[in-house]
């Protein structure tokens, strides 16, 4: 065997595994030796699961013998970012204010992957409840970018990224909320695509901005992302949110063809703090899709622009009411001594909540407060509305629309905090999709000159995964390994 | 900076936000909360006059469950998080109307 | 007081709606549950639950929407109104501000001709009645909006320890709030509006509508200004009303508050405060951590409700006839005092049993009898409500059936009825094992009045002497030999006739 376990795509595992050449156990022993390799450097887990995970590995592999698990992702290890509810395992948020939060019911993502016979490896690092870039604001310790470990993953999914880079796992679950899943998935080199609004359940997931959470897959490559995303998105009657689709076979997707198909370029995608080096990578991504058949196009979508001070008021003003459940009083983190009840609430807050979470619960709540509500937060649902808009004349011309995840490679460890709104610039080519509810996919398309993975996006219409998932996959064709 | 914010309102943020800040802490807040009010105030370039604020993305509407008892008694799971419990309810700091 | 002040009222209505379970959760509503049985991560506030609209909500809030003349919003949506207290585990109670389910509707409502719920609130604190007013006066009330939100859970004081305790098993059970207009001017005024809407939504079905219990609850806004004044003086709102009296209390207490403010020249602060009962005040409920902002903003995790005409129709039609409707109709359809209708329509569960009970036995007036008299009688002595009663149209007119077959006379039928009352016993069947048939052979009768004339002879001669009331002793001794089962007109007759 030339390849490790560990190091295949879930797909090229799970066939293996229900071909029998390849024991449930034997994939989760090469994935933890890996993990306990690495983890010393990497730090992708903040919770491993071993104990359960080989439990349900003998579970899963007497159904796989009795031929009642036939998914393609029976037995195969898969890391869980650490915002979504699972029975049993502690779920953090990477805060202090959930430190030993144990869940008494798993989110509806995770429960489908548990059905299709997915094994639990563990829950993975993030930014403190979602809020970050870098994942350097988790309470449980920094992750480091496997491709370079002076660097940062990406964030806030970065432990999620950190792990499929890695090899600690075959895939992973990551959340969205404004570039979360694609950014670190190009900061670390792995395809990560964040669906439509609606498509994959949001119940159990710890919400940060409601109306912009999506649960997406991280994955080694664009195979696996149809066949993970096939298997987490689900109509839940739990979830008013959740959309009932009828087109989730994105597997059938996975076709080398973008003859005649219209990319759009958007010119503001190339301006002022765009890495020159990252520019040239995504443009030659661009001209290979042309070689290949597709129509490719620049056009002008300047309200880009407003989509970061749109999406902090929005998403922040969420998150200032959506936090307010941690109180103190029903889970979680309480101070030790309190006068009265205020008391209570705002040291447990204060010790449990860290400084970025705080900053955002602040400007949330300013945002709503009586005076500054119409000025701030309604303003902000009229430019969502204009974003929206302007989408929709972009997808009228094009079938989707191409450019960078991130304006440079991963940023060095340490740097990025001291500045957020330097740090929040940084978002400029994700944070749009999500106002907008729109599915986005990042893969790799090169590296710099310092060897660090560069990211490519693509961006689709609602509904249009499946249109991101063909391009996609033939550019990967055209790529070549990474 | 055009934003002010002033001693009164970072007192008031915290009160809304039920978060304690130290006077360092009330200076910091104070500074990050200015610069990102500044930063957000570039919306107003935009005419936003007859714009329907958007508050869900897709146009649906009417997800509804039916009047009907779907769970049990629970309380085991409910309480196993509690920081202090007494009774089988949530115990909280004494605490009048 | 040199001036003449006007009180200016209006009320915001917590009405805790009939569902099976709660808004925005499968957990169940009834009462009674050990702490916390009825709860699930929804209504707990756990981290990644959601909340998912309960349909009977909204169809019972358009109900009474629809029959308060409202306005029905064809498109509504959930706000968040944030605000911190242990008994709201997420910490934001999910209402409608921006767009509630109905808007810009009426009552009306009459006043001068007093409940018995208006003359007992009335009563002064010193006891002192307040007069009748026989002129009927009508009066519309405007109803600003209605719109649904979740109920909060219940902070139990533990009295031994230094900890409250927090049970949410009323957390998420939906409520209707119905806010007024300031349109009412008295408390008289406010109790006939809380009786009209009590009267709508128990018609309804859609709750229950007890004060005492909590299913109503009412907050007080309330301002004076001078008479002839157009503008209107600064409110206060008044909580902890869960009585008529202590509305009433709470109206006059904060009346004569606010007027001896202005009258030492002070100014009326817009605040809440908390009326308590016991001290006849109310106090202030500030707290320095109290912002009283409630930053209501759209709820992301619930979607708009879209109300089409079809909805409406369908919500419309399957609305009950309601209690004016009743009373026009009762009037043409059975000969009963004016008097007996109001009562009977004052609930529609007596209106229910009246209208069954009479077309089974056919006989309305012998019905509201029976309800007018006997029924108020008990539901008095055991201080109950009339939805409260237990007993069946169809067994209140068999026991009307079995005096008017002359099986039992009137006075068995009453200990029948008390029985029957309790427990809707089947009244033929009680009679029947406890051998309550009265005695209707003539002759057995007749035997009976022969021996009381021999064992009364001061009573016969009274009678033959003219003193034609003697001959009820004489029917009260027949009764009592007869252990009560004679027919009291049956003995009268033959008493009479052995006499002459
Ligand atoms: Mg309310
Ligand atoms: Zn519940």
């Amino acid at each position: 065997m030339s390849e490790r376990l560990n190091e295949l795509t879930a797909g090229a595992l799970g066939k293996k595994i229900q071909a029998k050449e390849v024991s449930v156990k034997e994939a989760l022993d090469a994935t933890f030796a890996a993990i306990d390799e690495k983890e010393e450097s990497v730090h992708a887990y903040i919770t491993l699961n071993r104990d359960e995970a080989y439990k349900t590995a003998d579970e899963v592999q007497k159904k796989i013998d009795s031929g009642e698990l036939t998914s393609p992702l029976a037995g195969v290890p898969v890391a869980i970012k650490d915002n979504m509810c699972t029975e049993g395992l502690k779920t953090t948020c990477a805060s202090k204010i959930l430190y030993n939060f144990v869940p008494t019911f798993t989110s509806t993502a995770v429960e489908n992957l548990e059905n299709a016979g997915a094994i639990i490896l563990g829950k993975t690092n993030m930014d403190e409840f979602a809020m970050g870039s870098t994942t350097e604001t988790s309470a449980f310790g920094v992750t480091r970018n496997p491709r370079d470990i002076t660097r940062v993953p990406g964030g806030s999914s970065g432990g999620s990224a950190a792990a499929v880079a890695a090899d600690e796992c075959a895939y992973a679950l990551g959340s969205d909320t404004g570039g979360s899943i694609r950014q670190p998935a190009g900061y670390c080199g792995v395809v990560g695509l964040k669906p439509t609004y609606g498509t994959v359940s949001r119940y159990g997931l710890i919400a940060y901005g409601s109306s912009l959470d999506q649960i997406g897959p991280l994955t080694k490559d664009v195979t696996d992302t149809a066949l993970i995303l096939e298997a987490v998105s689900s109509y839940d009657k739990k979830d008013s949110t959740s959309v009932n689709r009828t087109d989730t076979d994105f597997t059938s997707a996975l076709v080398n063809d973008v003859k005649g198909l219209k990319i759009g370029i958007p010119r503001d995608y190339f301006g002022d703090g765009l890495d020159p080096e990252v520019a040239s990578a995504v443009k030659k991504a661009a001209d290979d899709l042309k070689a290949a058949g597709a129509i490719v196009e620049e056009f002008d979508l300047s309200l880009v622009k407003y989509a970061i001070p749109t999406y902090y008021t929005i998403a922040d003003a969420e998150a200032s009411s959506n936090l307010e459940r941690f109180d103190g009083i029903k889970y979680g983190y309480r101070a030790e001594d309190f006068t009265d009840l205020h008391d209570l609430y705002k040291k447990s807050r204060s010790e449990g909540f860290g400084p970025e979470v705080q900053r955002r619960i602040m400007l949330g709540s300013f945002v709503l407060s009586s005076g500054y509500y119409d000025a701030y937060y309604l303003k902000a649902l009229k430019v969502k509305a204009l974003i929206k808009k302007a989408f929709d004349e972009a997808f009228a011309k094009y079938d989707l629309i191409l450019g960078p995840v991130a304006p440079t490679t991963a940023p060095e460890l340490g740097k990025s905090l001291s500045d957020p709104i330097k740090m929040y610039l940084g978002d400029i080519y994700t944070i749009s999709v999500n106002l907008a509810g729109l599915p986005g996919i990042c893969l790799p398309c090169g590296r710099d000159s310092k060897g660090l993975p560069i990211g490519l996006q693509l961006i689709g219409d609602c509904f249009k995964e499946s249109t991101l998932i063909r391009t996609a996959y033939t550019y990967e064709q055209l790529r070549g390994s990474f | 900076m055009a934003n002010v914010i002033s001693d009164e309102t970072i007192e008031y943020v915290g009160i809304l936000s039920k978060l304690k800040l130290d006077d360092a802490g009330k200076e910091q807040a104070k500074h990050d909360l200015e610069q990102m009010l500044d930063y957000i105030d570039q919306l107003g370039e935009l005419d936003t006059d007859g714009v329907e604020p958007m508050t869900h993305v897709h146009p649906f509407s009417n997800c509804f469950r039916e009047d009907v008892v779907t769970n049990g008694d629970d309380r085991e799971n409910i309480l196993k998080n509690a920081p202090e419990e007494k009774d089988n309810m949530f115990a909280v700091p004494r605490t009048f109307d | 007081m040199s001036k003449e002040y006007e009180t200016v009222i209006g009320l915001e209505v917590h009405v805790e709606l009939a569902t099976k379970t709660k808004i925005f959760c499968g957990c169940s509503t009834a009462f009674g549950a050990e702490p916390n049985a009825h709860t699930c991560p929804v209504c707990t506030g756990m981290p990644g639950s959601l909340p998912v609209l309960n349909k009977q909500v909204v169809e019972y809030a358009m109900a009474v929407g629809l029959a308060t003349n409202c306005d029905i919003t064809r498109h509504c949506k959930f706000d968040r109104k944030n605000y911190f207290y242990p008994d709201n585990p997420q910490n934001y109670q999910i209402s409608q501000l921006y767009l509630p389910i109905c808007r810009n509707g009426y009552v009306e409502i009459e006043t001068g001709k007093l409940s018995e719920n208006q003359k007992n609130a009335l009563k002064g604190k010193n006891g002192s009645e307040i007069t009748e007013n026989t002129e009927v006066k009508r009066k519309k009330v405007g109803i600003h909006e209605i719109h649904m939100e979740e109920d909060a859970g219940k902070l139990v004081h533990d009295d031994w320890g230094e900890v409250s305790l927090v049970d949410y098993n009323r957390s998420g059970v939906p409520l209707i709030e119905i806010v007024s207009e300031p349109d009412m001017r008295s408390a008289e005024e406010v109790i006939a509006y809380l009786e009209k809407l009590r009267m709508i939504i128990q018609y309804l079905g859609a709750s229950d509508c007890k004060l005492q219990e909590g299913s109503m609850r009412a907050d007080v806004n309330l301002s004076v200004r001078a008479v002839g004044s157009t503008e209107f003086g600064t409110r206060t709102e008044m909580k902890n009303l869960n009585s008529f009296t202590s509305i009433t209390h709470a109206i006059e207490g904060e009346r004569n508050r606010q007027i001896d403010i202005l009258e030492s020249g002070g100014k009326v602060i817009q605040e809440t405060r908390r009326w308590d009962d016991t001290k006849f005040e109310s106090y202030a409920m500030r707290s320095k951590e109290d912002a009283q902002d409630y930053r209501y903003f759209p709820d992301p995790d619930l979607l708009p409700v879209d109300i089409a005409d079809e909805w409406i129709e369908k919500v419309k039609a399957a609305q009950p006839e309601f209690r004016e409707a009743k009373i026009e109709r009762y009037k043409q359809e059975y000969q009963i005092p004016d008097y007996d209708i109001e009562l009977i329509t004052s609930s529609k569960r007596m209106a229910d049993i009246f209208e069954e009970a009479s077309g089974i036995c056919g006989q309305p007036k012998k019905v509201s009898n029976w309800l007018m008299v006997e029924t108020m009688r008990l539901l008095k002595e055991k201080s109950m409500d009339p939805d409260q009663i237990r007993f069946s149209p169809a067994n209140l007119a068999k026991l009307i059936e079995l005096v008017d077959s002359k099986v039992i006379n009137n006075s068995t039928a009453k200990e029948v009825f008390e029985v029957m009352f309790d427990n809707d016993t089947d009244p033929a069947k009680y009679v029947e094992e406890h051998g309550m048939k009265q005695e209707n052979d003539e002759g057995a009768v007749k035997a009976i009045c022969e021996k009381v004339i021999a064992e009364n002879p001061q009573s016969v001669a009274d009678y033959k002497g003219g003193k034609d009331k003697a001959i009820g002793f004489l029917v009260g001794q027949v009764m009592k030999a007869a252990k009560g089962k004679a027919d009291p007109g049956t003995a009268n007759k033959i008493l009479k006739e052995l006499l002459s």
